[in-house]
């Protein structure tokens, strides 16, 4: 890689895409934007301890269980994606 | 506005918990984590929790891990934090704190989803770490020592996966080959590129094995292999010599047994047999136990049932150890737990993640008959595995022996004066389902009275004695009555002598250990000195002089007469005591005392004197200049007792830091104040004056002993006791009943008691856990509480509770009849249920016993998350007892309370309740109806009658009474009703409200409203139009989890992300408002980018870190000035008091700078950012951080103090006077 390149914006771009997860781009659309929200929300409730027993008293479930359904819906969170548009 | 934040009750819910050796030798110590704070916790010999350190950290504690390098006699600490930092830590017993070792930054700060943090694994034999993410990244360092022994890291290897969940992970104990951790990890790439579902339908959690090369110095996945998809868990499976390394895989409803190259051995998880057939069962915390020759596994349902998992295996012949079977057996049901460690000594120290936490015993490990479910009787069908059924039953191979409090959560919290104390009370809806309770927190200690006996008379003074100095306890308790005394020897028991020397026809005014084995009775007339041998000499006052107070030490009597006139003696080198000096006061001595004897000394130094004219006297006992007035200080009221008491402020040892201690004079005053100064050790110079109002009588003082050290007692309208905790020197009440007179007792039963008498009695009690600022009295409740009010007149507190998923009463009581007779146990006790909840706290033990399957302990049974339980109760909080119980019928729940004054007034107080019918959240929040059911007060405001209900489209979440008629928030509609004859009569509304209305205040004609999700709305009500509008809103989005309205512009308010903000309508806006005749009705009109014309402004903005769900404005102490108080889901109080002068918010804003300077947090959080976690932390000074001062080793006190341009001293006054401004 030449040193100009280095400095290249969209050779930033793509550092930082793949470094920092959720990282938008210009054609991130609708979908994977709210995946990205959802997923980072998840994540957050996983960690902070006092939100997971606020949800787990409003749910009623024990908090290791709220902990394991956070987890388990970072997998879909929104839902299937919509179907790819070829253009 | 600034405020001043500090934290009453640190959190008491438990985030995670870790056994080891972190002192190195023998014991055993539990280091938890709080959320925010770290302790060190032990159990003692007797059994009992006892806290040896707590440092609050100020940042997120996420997971805990500890390690030992080989050849290492202690436990390191690893803190998984939001920091994006490792922390290894070692705690250090002599100066108890906990030692940073490492701080390595390796990401941002927060809790994020690609920052590591969230999990910490070890390897079993201390040669690396792994910090993992909940998503892509892993990182492994690796331990290592230097020459002298110290431990090292290693730059940090990078383990990561993009696109991977991770669920748990460990480390696999593979002996002294190179370290392996094992992850239970899910790949989504696929799942988010395809829109069939297809890939999503078969996503597979993986188990993959992370081998550190320490050769190469890298980190390669060594091994992956799909598991099952309900995995959640992670459990180390010794190895090496131990056992068959690999791991165990905790999935729902299953446990795998899994190692590279072997075959899975999979067991089903035994289930509730009345558990609802769609709910599976989960593993939420699991303990190791490993001895020499044997290992076992304790996992723990989210149901409470803890099972015992042994594996049988075998070496075969090429050395390799083959599992061959895994059994789970029922072992015993404990309330479900946050963590549980098993500790060597035979204890099960279970934190519960709601409610009080407990310490068990185990008295088998479960080697007895119970259901057991095994890998090789595992039958698949074509449903599936079958599953295996069991019944939860009593407690078999574990005790519980002690507990610690925890309130967490607290739901809603009021500070009332309900028993008309001095200070109020603060009541608070703590736990959740069968756990729930309301408790009365006093700030104060618990004391347990050990004995109480009835005198002949009345006495006036109680002193204990030893016989000689090198004795460990006292040998007789002498009692003085008007015309006697008592001398009572303590031995086996307690009973009366008259061998003992005292002279009994007289009353005493001092009685005390002389010399070295000597005794001394000062009565009117003169001093009686016992000797060892039996001898008895005699000094008689001279004339018709009789003494009048006495001040003594171990080695120097000073005694003064009636009219003045002071005598002191000495003790000569033949144990004689001598006379030495005589002085003339200018009038009657009020109360003298003399310091103790310095270590090493002949003598000490000063006498204190206090005198009828507002003066108290420093007079010097040196041969030189003795009996001269060394100082004098003036007080504000004649004092009526005296104490030279040493204070090692922050002190070495247990206690922290290192300082010189220093002499405090400790005065009564007749109006009931403490005043307390600094004696210069060398000049007798007063300094440094604080004084404290401790209630309506002259406190008179006792010096005391708590935890080996000096402490006093200060007997006023209520007991206190002043004494040395974590560097902080406490005054802290007592609450017991008022006490006449004190002394420190040490038996061989009580190490550190008080005998006291009090009327006619004499009282021995200790004092319990030390350094809590609230002792609690608990009332037991059905069902989760979730809000209360009170009654105005007739002082009940009503509280509803409610329950999602729980079968109501009649329905428990049938199955648990049908349970209970299919156990063949007898069921006499039908009633026991109610006894249980309404029970005092104290006597939960014996039901337990007496109850085979209590509630609190086994949790109700589960059903189906669409249906609810709820009841309205009416408590009488003096009694504790329940005084009406009203279970709402088909599946409604209550979820709001109000009393209301109709404007007719022809029932007078009435409560509206809304509820809900058949609500459901999941998978989109949905009901049946709403109702507002309005109740009657009958029976004196002892019963509630039902009046009408009124049926209404959405949950009433808020409701408040308005102008004699009743506003409520009905989903995003606020509406105006009037009491008709058969329902609520609809009178105004408005829908303009973004989401769901929370909560509901008002203030003349304005009403502030909270929303669920997007804070305050300030509306106003015009009576002629009949209209109701929001006229101002917030401009800052938030989830609103408590409010309260402050004043007319201000509401506090605290949001889902663990911050408290104030808005405040700015004043130009207010007055237009109130000035405008349409009452800005016109611009209101307009409005702005859909909100209201007008914005408040955030005035006040603090980062709590904990989930605030109640606040209020009250004041804790008499005279105190009104703070903000709030209680959070993880148990904690805090209170914020606004200052009142500019010079203070200075003082404290800079020594807040400087802390955060010279003494960053703990776990590498940056103070700042967390503190402004979301939003800019504004107006707010960390009263928390401020107090970490005393602990700092005094060359950095010093320092910090001269940046300041003060002393030390008066920066730990100043901590000091404003800790007492709030509590």
């Amino acid at each position: 890689m030449q040193v100009s390149d280095r400095f290249n914006i969209n050779s930033q771009l793509e550092h930082l895409q793949a470094k920092y997860v959720g990282t938008g781009h210009s054609d991130v659309n609708r979908f994977e934007w709210a995946v990205n929200i959802q997923r980072d929300s998840y994540a957050s409730y996983v960690g902070h301890y006092p939100l997971l027993a606020y949800f787990a008293i409003a749910e009623n479930e024990s908090i290791g269980r709220e902990r394991y359904n956070f987890m388990q819906k970072m997998l879909l969170p929104c839902g299937l994606p919509p179907e790819k548009e070829d253009d | 506005m600034y405020l001043y934040s500090l934290t009453l009750q640190q959190a008491t819910g438990i985030v995670c918990a870790i056994n080891g050796n972190f002192i190195g030798g023998k014991s055993q110590e539990i280091v938890v984590a709080r959320g925010k704070s770290l302790d060190v916790l032990r159990p003692d010999e007797s059994g009992k929790i006892q806290t040896l350190h707590s440092v609050e950290v100020f940042g997120t504690i996420r997971c805990l891990a500890h390690f030992r390098l080989t050849g290492s006699q202690k436990d390191h600490v690893v803190v998984g934090t939001d920091s994006g930092r490792i922390i290894i830590m070692e705690y250090h017993k002599e100066k108890n704190y906990f030692h940073k070792l490492y701080q390595e930054t390796f990401g941002k700060s927060g809790c994020r989803r690609i920052v590591p943090g969230q999990y910490v694994a070890v390897d079993p034999k201390g040669r690396a770490v792994m910090i993992a993410a909940c998503e892509k990244q892993k990182l492994v360092y690796v331990l290592n020592r230097d020459t002298a022994a110290r431990l090292t890291i290693s730059s940090p290897l990078e383990a990561h996966k993009s696109h991977t969940i991770t669920y748990s992970i460990t480390g696999v104990d593979c002996g002294f080959d190179n370290p392996i951790f094992a992850a239970i990890e899910l790949d989504y790439s696929e799942a988010d590129q395809d829109s069939t579902g297809q890939a999503a339908s078969e996503a597979q959690k993986h188990l993959t094995f992370y081998e550190l090369d320490l050769g190469l110095n890298h980190v390669s996945r060594k091994w992956t292999e799909p598991i099952d998809n309900g995995a959640n868990l992670l459990v180390t499976v010794p190895g090496g010599e131990d056992g068959p390394s690999g791991v165990l895989v905790c999935a729902e409803n299953f446990v795998i047994y899994k190692n590279q190259g072997h075959p899975d051995v999979r067991a089903v998880i035994p289930r509730r047999a009345d558990l609802p057939a769609e709910r599976g069962v989960l593993i939420v915390s699991a303990a190791t136990h490993r001895q020499k020759s044997m290992f076992f596994f304790l996992l723990q349902t989210e149901y409470g049932d803890i099972f015992k998992v042994t594996l049988d295996h075998k070496r075969d012949e090429q050395e390799r150890i083959h599992v061959m079977e895994l059994k789970i057996k029922y072992f015993d049901t404990i309330p479900v737990t946050a963590a549980m460690c098993v500790l060597k000594t035979g204890f099960l120290f279970a934190a519960s993640e709601f409610g009080n936490h407990a310490l068990y015993q185990f008295q088998a490990i479960g080697d007895g008959d119970d259901v057991e479910a095994s890998s090789s009787t595992l039958m698949e069908t074509e449903e599936g595995f079958q599953p295996v059924f069991f019944q939860p039953r009593g407690l078999k191979n574990l005790v519980r022996i002690d507990h610690i409090a925890s309130l967490m959560p607290i739901m809603d919290m009021k500070v009332l004066n309900l028993f008309e104390e001095e200070t109020p009370q603060i009541f608070t809806l703590c736990g959740r389902g069968p756990r729930s309770s309301l408790r009365i927190l006093r700030p104060g200690l618990a004391i347990s009275e050990m004995a109480v006996s009835q005198l002949p008379g009345v006495p006036n003074a109680v002193w204990t004695v030893k016989k000689s100095v090198s004795d460990e306890f006292d040998a007789y308790i002498v009692v003085s009555f008007p015309s006697g005394t008592l001398v009572l020897s303590i031995g086996e028991t307690v009973e009366e002598v008259s061998d003992s020397g005292f002279l009994d026809t007289t009353p005493s005014l001092a009685v005390s250990l002389l010399g070295d084995d000597s005794l001394m009775q000062v009565h009117p007339n003169g001093i009686r000195h016992i000797r060892e041998d039996g001898r008895i000499n005699e000094w008689k006052t001279p004339g018709k002089k009789t003494i009048v107070k006495v001040g003594s030490n171990r080695l120097q009597v000073v005694i003064a007469l009636s009219g003045g006139e002071l005598i002191y003696f000495e003790m000569d080198m033949t144990g004689q005591l001598m006379e030495v000096e005589k002085h003339e006061m200018t009038g009657d001595v009020a109360c003298l005392d003399i310091a103790p004897v310095p270590e090493g000394k002949q003598r000490s130094r000063f006498l204190a004197v206090g005198s009828y004219d507002n003066t108290i006297r420093i007079l010097s006992l040196d041969p030189d200049d003795c009996m001269q007035v060394l100082s004098v200080q003036s007080v504000s009221s004649p004092p009526e007792s005296l104490l030279l008491l040493e204070v090692q402020a922050s002190i070495g040892g247990e206690d922290g830091a290192d300082h010189p201690a220093s002499v405090f004079l400790n005065a009564g005053l007749r109006n009931g104040v403490l005043f307390r100064t600094v004696v210069d050790m060398v000049t007798g110079q007063l300094s440094d004056t604080r004084s404290r109002f401790l209630g309506l009588r002259a406190p008179k003082l006792f010096k005391a002993i708590v935890r080996g050290r000096q402490a006093m007692l200060c007997l006023s309208s209520r007991p206190w006791l002043g004494y040395i905790h974590q560097g902080h020197f406490l005054l802290t009440p007592l609450s017991y009943e008022t006490l006449e007179f004190a002394a420190s007792f040490a038996s061989d039963q009580c190490a550190e008691g008080v005998v006291a008498v009090a009327g006619d009695a004499l009282r021995i009690f200790t004092i319990e856990r030390l350094g809590e600022t609230f002792n609690e009295t608990i009332i037991h409740l059905r069902y989760t509480p979730r809000k209360f009010v009170l009654h105005p007149k007739k002082k009940y507190l009503v509280i509803i509770e409610s329950d999602q998923g729980a079968f109501t009463a009649e329905e428990r009581e049938a199955a648990r009849k049908e349970c209970l007779e299919a156990s063949g146990l007898e069921n006499g006790n039908a009633n026991n249920r109610e006894q249980m909840e309404n029970g005092g706290g104290e006597g939960d033990d014996d039901d337990e016993k007496e109850d085979p399957l209590s509630d609190e302990q086994y949790g109700y049974p589960k059903a189906e998350s669409d249906r609810w339980v709820s009841c309205i109760r009416v408590l009488d909080p003096k009694s504790g007892n329940t005084t009406c119980l009203l279970e709402l019928q088909d599946n409604e729940s209550a979820f709001s309370l109000c009393t209301v004054n109709f404007h007719d007034k022809e029932y007078g107080t009435l409560l509206a309740v809304g509820t809900a019918k058949g609500l459901q959240f999941l998978p989109k929040k949905s009901l049946t109806a709403g109702f507002i059911h309005i109740y009657r007060f009958i029976d004196e405001g002892k019963s509630l009658e039902l009046l009408h209900k009124t049926q209404v489209e959405g949950v009433p979440l808020a409701l408040c009474q308005f102008q004699g008629r009743l506003l409520a928030g009905v989903d995003s509609v606020l509406r105006l009703y009037d009491l008709g004859k058969r329902k609520l009569l609809r009178k105004c509304e408005n829908k303009l409200f973004p989401n769901v209305l929370y909560s509901i205040h008002t203030y003349r004609d304005r009403i502030f409203v909270g929303d669920l999700q997007e804070s305050f709305h300030y509306c106003k009500y015009r009576r002629d139009e009949n209209q109701l509008y929001i006229f101002a809103d917030d401009s800052v989005p938030r989830s609103l989890t408590a409010s309260h309205h402050v004043d007319f512009d201000t509401m506090a308010g605290a949001d889902k992300l663990g911050n408290i903000y104030f808005v405040r309508l700015p004043q130009d806006v207010s007055d237009e408002i109130e000035e405008d005749p349409t009452g800005g009705k016109i611009k209101w009109e307009q409005g702005k980018l859909n909100g209201a014309p007008n914005k408040v402004e955030e005035i006040v903005q603090f980062h709590v870190g904990d989930v605030v769900t109640c606040l209020q404005k009250a004041s804790l102490i008499p005279g105190g000035g009104e703070c903000v108080i709030y209680g959070t889901v993880m148990g904690s109080l805090g209170a914020l008091l606004a200052f009142t002068s500019r010079e203070d918010v200075d003082f404290f804003s800079h020594l807040e700078m400087h802390l955060r300077q010279e003494h960053p947090p703990l776990c590498g959080r940056d103070h700042m950012a967390y503190r402004s976690a979301y939003l800019p932390v504004k107006d707010v000074i960390d009263g928390d951080l401020c107090e970490q001062y005393p602990t700092l080793p005094p060359d950095l006190q010093r320092k910090i103090a001269d940046e300041l341009d003060r002393t030390p001293g008066e920066i730990l006054k100043k901590l000091e006077d404003i800790r007492n401004k709030i509590i």
